[in-house]
């Protein structure tokens, strides 16, 4: 059992007085002199080509300094390679309600609303697409025109022979399953602040700064360089603090080039923020999906094949589509020991908001079809469901059949103990009528190990400098987005080095000062940015030891460093070491230093005093640094990390999506009740087993398991994105129904620990690998509470409902007639009212669509 | 529109400001003021992100006109804290996880210090009431919960045992 001094002990964030206090800086906190505010157009329309815009009455409105339009800059972006496929500003078509057009920069937000009113833009209507399947057929009117059918990417794999296994099987079910959209609604919307500098020798614009709540600083560095045409190192971005993420803000979002496009127009800096509803249709959330599932089984539990159609409503642009689409298939291997997978995945455009990559990415709504179905075969063979999941284990070390590399592996014990917790032997079967309890199980990678612009680059290096001062300084690229990684990045450093926490400043996501990690997403961040802060810790630790040794007469080997104190292996670590810092008096000189600071190092007066005392069992922090640094001046060190060969995965097509260094398991059983009159589902309490390696910071693991269970039941009871004609008709966080803290449930995280081979000590992901398990936890509770088994997600009161009332060969009612969630369709397209019946592009004479462009005045 | 001179008071000093009548408080705290502590985080006074103390009551700053408010006590995230430290339910925040990206904390610690004043000792229920308002995306609630009674005990501690 390993005895650490930091990691392992429940630590308050390194920036935690910052958000309590309310002094630490969000981008849109921040403010520039001559800062001017930017708004963005967007479009009315689903789909429809720009024939012509004319900002010049925008342009004339008193306190507008400019407006940017797409021709202002006509590169593409995208966040993965083969999707450059979207424009900041709209080049000549639209494809999505909300998607952006122009943006007018004025000296206030009043004012550039105002403007927005006054640039007139006349479009040619097209023919839009808003059902996935329907729009797969498309022969026409193509959302994208080099995308035949709209399918932006579609994936056909086969491992093993899944039709040999389906014959094997003695039970065979098929159902289809439909989740709905949800999104990150992470409470912080975006926001970006774009400031040129004026180049000194040529007095044009120059280096551009920007700050932007972000995930993924180094991608938004690279995409401004595409679109402006700039050199990445002409261009700094700093992320300020980040008001979650959860994937919203993990590629690179319009309004951050669009705040650079309206700066380099406007040769002033522009901060554009997002209102709540602008973030609705920025999106990149979860797409909508059909999972056409087959699972076959053996009498004796053991799953022989599984077959999966997935069927992705991308939206209009690729965004993350061609990975999430990956995902669907690839992580159906490395949680249980399926010997023969068929995948077919299709990932379709449609008119509206993108999707993108949201907690969990592809994973997550296939895992909920995969563990719904597996709870209805284990029932067909009277097996429970806790036993059939653990006659299904994998045995690591191995290779799965798809290709991934499973190493540590924690769900034996994470079932095992949410059994143990939940009470499931003694309690299921047993509850009283309306109340039940549901078992699931999910994983997800603890990083991606191919990263998205193929290289053999690290995909992290941290750099660290120690100097006389005696702090210990981070340079990391790592970007904390409320996960606390600039904590687990002190914690790593304090614990190699041995010196307090408090000692160590962590610098990060400053494209000028710290080195590249590419990214907070895929849950990367702990394993990978943390094994090279561990390395760059490790190389200035060896520095010092081996000064160290010198001065105490032994091998650096010998010396241990813990608590700010270097001393030799078995010698007795002094208790009081504060006591024994004593005063300074002589230097070689003979002139006296006055005073001593606690811990500081003033020169090199202190070895001189060691020269006359001899060499002693042990070293303070700072007499140890100072010895290194009399040898090499300041100390820095650097370390990198990049995946191993041997985790990155097949060579099919498709193949380097899945792959991971370490995967993180969870188990969960989730306790519910169901009002079989209102169909209202309340969750009394779910136990979460998470296997995260090694937890680095339980109070921090512990919120992240609680978190990613918290959002996993939103998304399985109230969360929806609801659509009419490509409209989104709930863009706001009541209407969209992110739960509160009355309708959030008691949940007990239960940290498993597998210490993972090639974690930073152990450590793997904590942050996506539950979430996925709480919807079919939900859905299988719901099952063994009133014996409906619903394949819709969310489970929505009207859902729960109909599938009751049909259950008891009741009428349907009004409102639920046609739909059943046992056994979904299709996508249903809402109105504003569920008696809305009129068919679109009608719209209501209030659509600002139909609006009169009032004249521009400049009063009131 | 033009501007009108008004005083607030906020976080225990007076500010004389010249501001549009249809200034909301929020705005004029975050602008103005240079309180950016309070934060927006909806359009439609849905979310609390923005919740300030006025006369002690926690109001939503994103639904009240700045000029609505002269003559009363306002309170931010940034009165909080006492003399240089942190009060006890920043502290626990910190301590026990009840922040994690921190963009809902300041609303959440503004509506808990009035929960506090009114209902020393709270029962869960009682505290999951008095939160519903506050939305939060990271923690799922359930450490806050936690964070309280430990400030709600050291703060118990602290009047048992003054030093």
């Amino acid at each position: 059992m390993s005895d650490f001094s930091i990691i392992g002990k429940p630590t308050a964030m390194v920036d935690a007085a910052e958000k309590t206090t309310g002094g630490g800086k969000y981008t849109d906190d921040l403010s520039v002199p001559g800062m001017l505010i930017g708004k963005i157009l967007h479009s009315p329309y689903p789909h429809a080509r720009i024939k012509s815009i004319d900002t010049s009455r925008a342009e004339k409105l008193d306190g507008v300094v400019t407006v940017a339009v797409g021709k202002d800059a006509p590169t593409p972006f995208g966040i993965l390679p083969v999707g450059h496929d979207e424009h900041a500003l709209a080049l000549d078509k639209v494809r999505y309600v909300g998607d952006n057009v122009a943006c007018a920069v004025a000296v206030s937000e009043a004012i550039a609303e105002k403007a927005l009113e006054l640039i007139d833009v006349d479009y040619e209507l097209l023919p839009a697409y808003f059902d996935p399947e329907e729009s797969m057929k498309a022969e026409s009117d193509l959302i994208h025109d080099h995308k035949l059918h709209n399918i932006e990417k579609d994936y056909h794999h086969a491992f093993g022979d899944p039709d040999k296994g389906f014959s094997e099987a003695d039970h065979v079910a098929e159902s289809r399953f439909i989740a709905n959209e949800v999104t990150h609604a992470a409470m912080e919307p975006h926001c970006t602040l774009a400031s040129f500098e004026l180049d000194p020798h040529t007095g044009n614009l120059g280096r551009l700064t920007v700050w932007s709540s972000t995930q993924v600083p180094y991608y938004l560095q690279h995409k401004l360089s595409l679109v402006l045409e700039m050199p990445m190192q002409q261009i700094r971005v700093i992320k300020p603090l980040v008001g979650g993420g959860f994937g919203g803000k993990s590629e690179v979002i319009p309004i951050e080039i669009i705040a650079a496009i309206a700066a380099r127009k406007a040769k002033a800096p522009v901060k554009i923020t997002y209102t709540r509803e602008e973030v609705f249709w920025a999106h990149r959330g979860r797409p909508r999906t059909i999972i056409d599932l087959k699972t076959g089984i053996r009498n004796d539990g053991r799953i022989t094949s599984v077959k999966a159609r997935v069927v992705q409503d991308g939206g209009g642009y690729c965004s993350y589509g061609v990975v999430t689409i990956l995902y669907s298939g690839a992580l159906l291997g490395a949680l249980y020991d399926i010997p023969n997978i068929q995948y077919d995945g299709y990932r379709v455009l449609t008119n509206k908001p993108a999707c993108g990559a949201m907690r969990g990415h592809g994973t997550v709504n296939v895992r909920f079809a995969f563990e719904s179905q597996l709870d209805e075969l284990a029932l067909k063979i009277g097996m429970d469901p806790a036993e059939i999941r653990q006659r299904n284990l994998l045995k690591p070390p191995c290779i799965t059949v798809n290709g991934l590399r499973v190493q540590s592996y924690g769900l034996p014990e994470c079932i095992e103990k949410t059994v143990e917790r939940s009470q499931w032997k003694q309690r299921k079967g047993k509850l009283p009528k309306g109340r039940g309890l549901g078992i699931a199980c999910s994983h997800y990678v603890s990083g991606a190990a191919n990263s998205i612009i193929r290289s053999d680059m690290p995909h992290s290096t941290v750099n660290i400098k120690i100097d006389r001062d005696g702090g210990v300084v981070v340079y990391t690229g790592a970007s904390d987005i409320g996960q606390g990684s600039d904590t687990m990045t002190a914690q790593i450093a304090a614990e190699v080095l041995g010196c307090s926490l408090a000692r160590v400043r962590v610098i990060a996501a400053d494209t000028d000062l710290t080195p590249i990690d590419i990214g907070s997403y895929s849950s990367r961040v702990t394993f990978m940015s943390g094994n090279a802060t561990l390395r760059a810790a490790e190389e200035v630790k060896k520095r010092i030891a081996a000064a160290a040794g010198k001065k105490m007469g032994c091998g650096p080997e010998e010396l241990v460093f813990r608590e700010d104190v270097v001393f030799k292996q078995g010698s007795a670590p002094p208790s009081a070491k504060k006591d024994q810092i004593e005063e300074v008096e002589v230097t070689q000189q003979g002139a006296s230093v006055s005073g001593h600071v606690e811990g500081q190092i003033l020169r090199g007066s202190l070895q001189q005093k060691r020269k006359e005392e001899g060499p002693k069992d042990w070293m303070t922090f700072e007499e140890a640094v100072v010895a290194a640094i009399d040898f090499h001046g300041a100390l820095t060190g650097t370390g990198s990390y990049a995946p191993p060969p041997e985790a990155r995965g097949g060579k099919h097509k498709g193949g380097g999506v899945g792959p991971s260094p370490a995967y993180s398991y969870s188990a969960q059983v989730a306790e519910v009740s169901v009002d079989e009159d209102t169909g209202e589902v309340t969750v009394h309490k779910v136990w979460a087993a998470h296997d995260c390696g090694r937890a680095l910071n339980p109070v921090s693991v512990e919120g992240q398991i609680i978190g990613s269970v918290w959002m996993g039941m939103g998304q399985a009871l109230t969360e929806e994105m609801v659509w009419k004609d490509g409209m989104l008709m709930n863009g706001g966080l009541l209407e969209y129904r992110s739960p509160s803290s009355v309708e959030s449930p008691q949940i007990e995280p239960i940290i498993v620990e597998s210490i993972d081979p090639e974690g930073p000590f152990g450590a793997k992901e904590c942050s996506e690998g539950s979430l996925a398990a709480t919807i079919p936890a939900i859905s299988n509770a719901i099952y063994d509470a009133v014996g409906v088994r619903l394949h819709e997600s969310p489970f929505t009161p009207e859902r729960v409902l109909a599938a009751l009332r049909a259950k008891r060969k009741e009428k349907a009612l009004n409102l639920t007639e046609g739909v059943d969630p046992t056994a979904p369709a299709r996508f249903r397209e809402h109105g504003g009212s569920l008696c809305y019946k009129a068919k679109g592009p009608e719209r209501h004479t209030l659509d600002p669509a139909r609006r009169e462009y009032p004249a521009a005045t400049g009063a009131d | 529109m033009k501007k009108e001179l008004i005083e607030l008071k906020v976080n225990g000093r007076g500010y004389e400001l010249a501001i549009e009548p249809s200034a909301l408080l929020l705005d004029v705290l975050r602008q103005d003021l240079g309180l950016t502590g309070s934060k927006r985080g909806c359009d439609e006074s849905s979310c609390g992100a923005c919740t300030v103390l006025v006369d002690g009551v926690a109001m939503l700053s994103c639904a009240l006109l700045a000029a609505s408010c002269e003559g009363r006590e306002i309170t931010t995230i940034e009165g909080v804290s006492e003399h240089g430290s942190l009060a006890a339910i920043q502290k626990a925040y910190g301590d026990w996880g009840g922040a994690q990206c921190g963009y809902c904390t300041p609303g959440f610690v503004m509506t808990v210090k009035s929960l506090l004043a009114e209902n020393p000792d709270p029962s869960e229920d009682d505290v999951r009431n008095a939160l519903s308002s506050n939305l939060c995306r990271c923690t799922g609630y359930s450490q806050m919960y936690e964070a309280i009674k430990a400030a709600v005990a050291a703060e118990r501690q602290a009047v048992q045992s003054p030093e």
